[in-house]
């Protein structure tokens, strides 16, 4: 199935991109991130990290459906 | 709205103008600045970025909160994205309300929570060449600090990228 993934700062930087379309077989954004760090070598672990589904906060264990639009969020830096 | 982001310089007097009322007897205002240090390291600019979908809606829901929380009559929160140089403001929260104790407090909470909640990163620049996302660098070196998530950063680590 296709998603859509957003990356923001430090995430962003180490993908080399802001966003893409992936073919994958990852059921949760969990299963997809680990796919995502083999990838991209990414060095903040999931712990460190939130996720968001269609511009929603979400639990890692939630089933991802074709489409979804899926956001790692690292450690927070606002104000 | 009374979350909002801007990608020039916040206009504190127009945003004041929003909080108006007659039933008010005062405002609070916070305003959060770039300054020139942080973790020792001197910073010459900032950079902002927000996932600002969710960022309006979370932003939205803590003044919500606020209003809920605290008996006040209006309260907002702009942040700014993009460069800032030193000097400039990167976040305007206001609160009006009845009596001044809680437009303190409502004020108080708004930006704290904003800083813990909202998904905005910030990146600094430092005058050796360096540079670091506040929150994340020093983090992926040492996860035990994980559960932080975003907690009181202003004293939070920065571990830089040599270039």
């Amino acid at each position: 199935m296709q998603l859509k993934i957003q990356y923001y700062a430090l995430m962003r930087e180490q993908a080399g991109r802001s966003e893409e379309t992936l073919d994958t077989s990852a059921a949760t954004p969990a299963d997809l991130y680990c796919e995502l760090v083999a990838r991209y070598g990414f060095t903040l672990s999931r712990e460190q990290l939130k996720v968001a589904v269609n511009s929603e906060f979400s639990e890692w264990s939630r089933p991802l459906a074709a489409g979804d639009a899926v956001v790692f969020i690292p450690p927070v830096a606002g104000g | 709205m009374r979350f909002r982001f801007t990608q020039t310089a916040i206009d504190t007097t127009r945003a004041r103008g929003e909080l108006l009322d007659l039933g008010a007897g005062g405002y609070v205002s916070f305003e959060g600045w770039v300054r020139d240090h942080n973790e020792g390291q001197e910073v010459t600019r900032l950079e902002y970025e927000a996932f600002q979908e969710l960022a309006v809606k979370e932003g939205e829901r803590i003044v919500a909160e606020a209003l809920r929380r605290f008996p006040v009559k209006h309260a907002l929160c702009i942040h700014r994205v993009g460069t800032l140089a030193l000097r400039d403001m990167a976040v305007w929260v206001g609160v009006s309300s009845a009596h001044r104790g809680e437009a303190f407090d409502a004020c108080r909470f708004i930006i704290d929570e904003v800083k813990h909640r909202v998904p905005i990163w910030k990146k600094e620049h430092y005058r050796s060449g360096d540079s670091g996302w506040v929150n994340c660098e020093r983090c992926a070196a040492a996860p035990d600090h994980a559960h932080d998530h975003g907690r009181d950063h202003d004293e939070a680590a920065v571990l830089t990228i040599h270039k």
